[in-house]
C-alpha cells in the first residue's frame, strides 16, 4: 500500500446529500476480480444520461477533473453497502482523499485498508469547500496528513482532527495483518478462553 | 500489553460496552482495540477475501468458526445457475470451502438460504456473540444481543487470517419506542420511521440499542427486520437486549448448545441487558403508539413517510440544498410535489430479502392476500429452504398462487439487490419489502418504495399504495 503523508492536487465537488455505495460502483460490476481498471465503474450510471452517453453536467465528466486526487461531498458519504469496490473505484481513478461532513462507516473502514484517507470535517468548512469548487472546479487542494493541516483553495490553512491509528496506517502505508499477528499469542489465548469460559459458543451441530 | 478480556469500565454498562469489553484482545494507548471474532459469516461477494488471503500466502486461522452461504447472485427461479460468471463465482465459494474446511450452507442442501436468515435460523448466531460479515446488512443479527456489523474485503481477509477485526469503541446511540404498536404495524414500519427522524447518517459513528415496550413487543422476526436496518440509518450496529423470547426461539436450533450447555448459556446471557443507569451517549424516544403503516418515497431510506402523509414540496424545504436534494429525488421517482402518499401507483411488488421474507413476514403478507387478487406482478421469495417449506407446509404457496403471486423455488437475496436475475426494469416503481431504495438498486433506472409485507401486499392488490389497515381481520 502506498504511503500517504502530503498530497497537493486538483479537487472536484460532488454536491450531493447520501451518494451511496450503489451510486459510486453500481453492484454489477462487484464480480469483477480486483484488478486495475476499477474506475471504469466509478459512478457509471449517475455520471451518464439517459442515453449512456457522459453527461457533460458531471463534475468528474469535466476537464477540470483531470488529474484529481481530492473528492470533496455532502453527508453520509458511501453509505449503504459495505461493497470495497466503491474504495478501489476511487483510488483506481487517482483520488487519495475524500472530505465529507460525514460517512458510511464500513467505508470509512475500507478506506484506510487501501490508503484512501475518508476525512471527516464539521459541516460548514466542508460546505465552504463545495462552493469554492463549485466556482473554481479543479483548483488546488493541500494536506498534510504528518501535520493535520488542510489549506483550501481560498488559501486558508485548516487544522483537522484524525483518529491516531488511520493517520499512523495511512502514514506508513501498513499492511494490518502484519500488525496484528504481533499479538498472535494473545489471539490464541482468547480463542482458548472462548472455548473454556464460554463453551456454548463452539458451533456443534445437534 | 494489555490482554485478557477481564478488562471492564467499572460503573454500569449498556449491553454494547459488555460484548465488547468480553472480545478485547488488545487496547491500543489511541482507542482502537483488537477483537475477537466468535462467528465470521462469508458469501459468494467474499472472493475478494479469499484472493488476497491466496495472494499473501496466509491460511484461515478458525475454519470452525467461518460460515458461507451462496445468496447475492444464485437465481430463484427453477433449475441450475445458467450464467457463467455466477456459475463461476459459486464454484470459487465451494473450492474456498473445501480448501480451508468451512461449513457451506449450498444451493440445493436443504437448510441454505440468505446469511442473516439462515444464520439465526440455525442457532449459528447467539446472544453475547461477535459476529462479521462481509455484508452491511450484518446488522440484522443484533436482534438477538449478538454485536455484528459489516466489513469489507480487506477486513474480511483479515478476519479470515487472524479471526480478529480491530474497532475503536463507537459511541451508543438508544433508541426508545414507547407504548403499543397498532395492528398492521410492524418492524419493519418502526425502523423507517426511525430513520425518517433521525435521518441516514443519524445513528453515524454509533452502536444503537433499542429499547422499550415497542420493541420488547416485537417478535424475534420483528427484531430482525428491526436490526437489519440500523445499517440505513448509519449505525454501525444495531441491537436489542436477549430476553425470554429470544431465549425460546433459540432453543433447540441446530447449532444452538444443548442440555446442560443451554442452560449455562442462558444464566449468562440473563447478565447482557444494559446495567441500570448505564449511560448512552445519545438517546431518541418514539411513541409506538403513534407509529404508522410507513413507507419511503425517494432515493435514500430516511424519506419515510406516513402512509396518510404527502409528499414534500421542495419550496419548502427549509434550504437551497435540501429543495435540490427533494427536486432530484422527486424527479427520478417520478413524482409530483405534496402529492398524497395514497396516490402513488406501483408497477410490481417484491415480498422478500434479509429484511422481510422470514416466515412471520410470509404469514403477513398471506393474511392480506388470501381469496384476493394482486393486480400487478408480484414476486414472494422466502429467505432460506427451511422457511420455504415451512411455508408450503402451511399451504402459503397455493394462497399465494391462487392469488396470482409468483412464489419463488430457491432463496436468495432476490430482487433487494438487482444482481441476481430479478430486476425492477427501467422506470417501474416496485412497493418491495428490503431495505434500500437508492437508485437503480433494484436494476438500472427502477424506483423502489419501502414498505412492510402486508404494505406489500396491500398495494400488490391495488396497485398503488394502500394503508393495509382495513384489510385486516378484525
Amino acid at each position: 500500500m502506498k504511503p500517504l503523508r502530503t498530497v497537493s492536487a486538483p479537487a472536484i465537488a460532488i454536491d450531493m446529500p447520501n451518494v451511496d455505495t450503489d451510486q459510486i460502483i453500481p453492484a454489477r460490476f462487484l464480480r469483477k476480480p480486483r484488478r486495475p481498471g476499477y474506475h471504469l465503474y466509478l459512478f457509471h450510471d449517475i455520471r451518464r444520461a439517459k442515453d449512456g452517453s457522459m453527461d457533460p453536467a458531471f463534475p468528474l465528466n469535466q476537464e477540470s477533473a483531470k488529474g484529481a486526487e481530492i473528492l470533496v461531498a455532502d453527508r453520509a458519504f458511501a453509505c449503504g453497502s459495505s461493497r470495497e469496490g466503491a474504495v478501489y473505484a476511487l483510488v483506481d481513478q487517482g483520488f487519495r482523499v475524500v472530505i465529507a461532513p460525514s460517512f458510511g462507516d464500513i467505508f470509512a473502514s475500507n478506506s484506510v485498508k487501501n490508503g484512501l484517507l475518508a476525512l471527516v470535517l464539521p459541516e460548514a468548512t466542508v460546505r465552504s469547500l463545495l462552493d469554492q469548487l463549485k466556482a473554481r472546479p479543479g483548483a488546488t487542494i493541500s494536506l498534510d496528513l504528518e501535520a493535520k493541516t488542510l489549506t483550501s483553495p481560498d488559501g486558508k490553512t485548516i487544522p483537522f482532527d484524525v483518529d491516531a491509528y488511520v493517520r499512523e496506517t495511512l502514514l506508513a502505508g501498513r499492511d494490518d495483518i502484519t500488525l496484528t499477528l504481533e499479538h498472535a499469542a494473545a489471539i490464541d489465548a482468547s480463542l482458548s478462553r472462548m472455548a473454556s469460559e464460554t463453551p456454548w459458543l463452539m458451533p456443534t451441530k445437534a | 500489553m494489555a490482554n485478557s478480556g477481564q478488562a471492564q469500565a467499572s460503573g454500569p454498562r449498556t449491553l454494547y460496552e459488555k460484548i465488547f469489553d468480553d472480545h478485547v484482545i488488545v487496547r491500543r494507548p489511541d482507542g482502537q482495540s483488537l477483537l475477537r471474532i466468535d462467528r465470521l459469516l462469508v458469501h459468494e461477494g467474499a472472493f475478494h477475501g479469499f484472493d488476497k488471503l491466496r495472494l499473501a500466502g496466509r491460511s484461515v486461522k478458525r475454519p470452525d468458526l467461518v460460515f458461507a452461504f451462496a445468496d447475492h447472485y444464485v437465481p430463484t427461479r427453477a433449475g441450475p445457475i445458467t450464467d457463467p460468471e455466477v456459475i463461476n463465482m459459486v464454484e470459487m465459494l465451494r473450492q474456498n470451502c473445501r480448501e480451508h474446511g468451512i461449513t457451506l450452507f449450498d444451493r440445493g442442501d436443504h437448510d441454505e438460504g440468505i446469511v442473516h436468515v439462515v444464520a439465526p435460523e440455525q442457532g449459528l448466531t447467539l446472544p453475547g456473540q461477535l459476529l462479521v460479515c462481509g455484508d452491511s446488512h450484518t446488522s440484522t443479527h443484533g436482534a438477538l444481543g449478538a454485536l455484528a456489523f459489516g466489513i469489507g474485503a480487506s477486513e474480511v481477509e483479515h478476519a479470515l487470517a487472524t479471526q480478529t477485526v480491530w474497532q475503536r469503541r463507537a459511541r451508543t446511540l438508544r433508541i426508545d419506542v414507547g407504548g403499543k404498536l397498532s395492528k398492521g404495524v410492524t418492524g419493519k414500519d418502526v425502523i423507517l420511521a426511525i430513520i425518517g427522524k433521525i435521518g441516514a447518517n443519524g445513528a453515524s459513528g454509533h452502536v444503537m440499542e433499542y429499547t422499550g415496550s415497542a420493541i420488547r413487543g416485537l417478535t424475534l422476526e420483528g427484531r430482525l427486520t428491526l436490526c437489519n436496518m440500523s445499517i440505513e440509518a448509519g449505525g454501525r450496529a444495531g441491537l436489542v437486549a436477549p430476553d425470554d423470547a429470544t431465549f425460546q426461539w433459540l432453543k433447540g436450533r441446530t447449532y444452538a448448545p444443548k442440555g446442560e450447555l443451554w442452560e449455562r448459556a442462558v444464566a449468562h446471557w440473563r447478565t447482557l441487558p444494559s446495567d441500570e443507569g448505564a449511560h448512552y451517549d445519545r438517546e431518541v424516544s418514539l411513541d409506538g403508539s403513534a407509529i404508522e403503516p410507513t413507507i419511503t418515497w425517494g432515493t435514500s431510506p430516511e424519506t419515510a413517510l406516513p402512509v396518510s402523509g404527502r409528499l414534500p414540496d421542495p419550496n419548502s424545504a427549509g434550504s437551497a440544498e435540501a429543495g435540490k436534494s427533494i427536486s432530484q429525488m422527486l424527479d427520478y421517482m417520478g413524482l409530483t410535489p405534496g402529492m398524497p402518499v395514497s396516490e402513488i401507483t406501483i408497477d410490481r411488488v417484491f415480498i422478500g430479502s434479509c429484511t422481510n421474507s422470514r416466515i412471520e413476514d410470509l404469514r403477513m403478507a398471506a393474511s392480506v392476500l388470501k381469496g384476493r387478487k394482486v393486480a400487478v406482478p408480484t414476486m414472494i421469495v422466502a429467505g432460506s429452504t427451511e422457511i420455504r417449506r415451512q411455508a408450503e407446509a402451511e399451504g402459503l404457496d397455493r394462497l399465494f398462487a391462487a392469488a396470482g403471486c409468483d412464489w419463488r423455488p430457491n432463496p436468495g437475496c432476490s430482487m433487494c439487490v438487482g444482481m441476481n436475475g430479478d430486476l425492477v426494469p427501467a422506470g417501474e416503481r416496485c412497493a418491495s419489502t428490503s431495505n434500500r431504495n437508492f437508485k437503480g438498486r433494484q436494476g438500472p433506472g427502477s424506483r423502489t418504495h419501502l414498505m412492510s409485507p402486508a404494505m406489500a401486499a396491500a398495494a400488490g392488490l391495488t396497485g398503488r399504495i394502500t394503508d393495509v389497515r382495513p384489510m385486516l381481520d378484525a
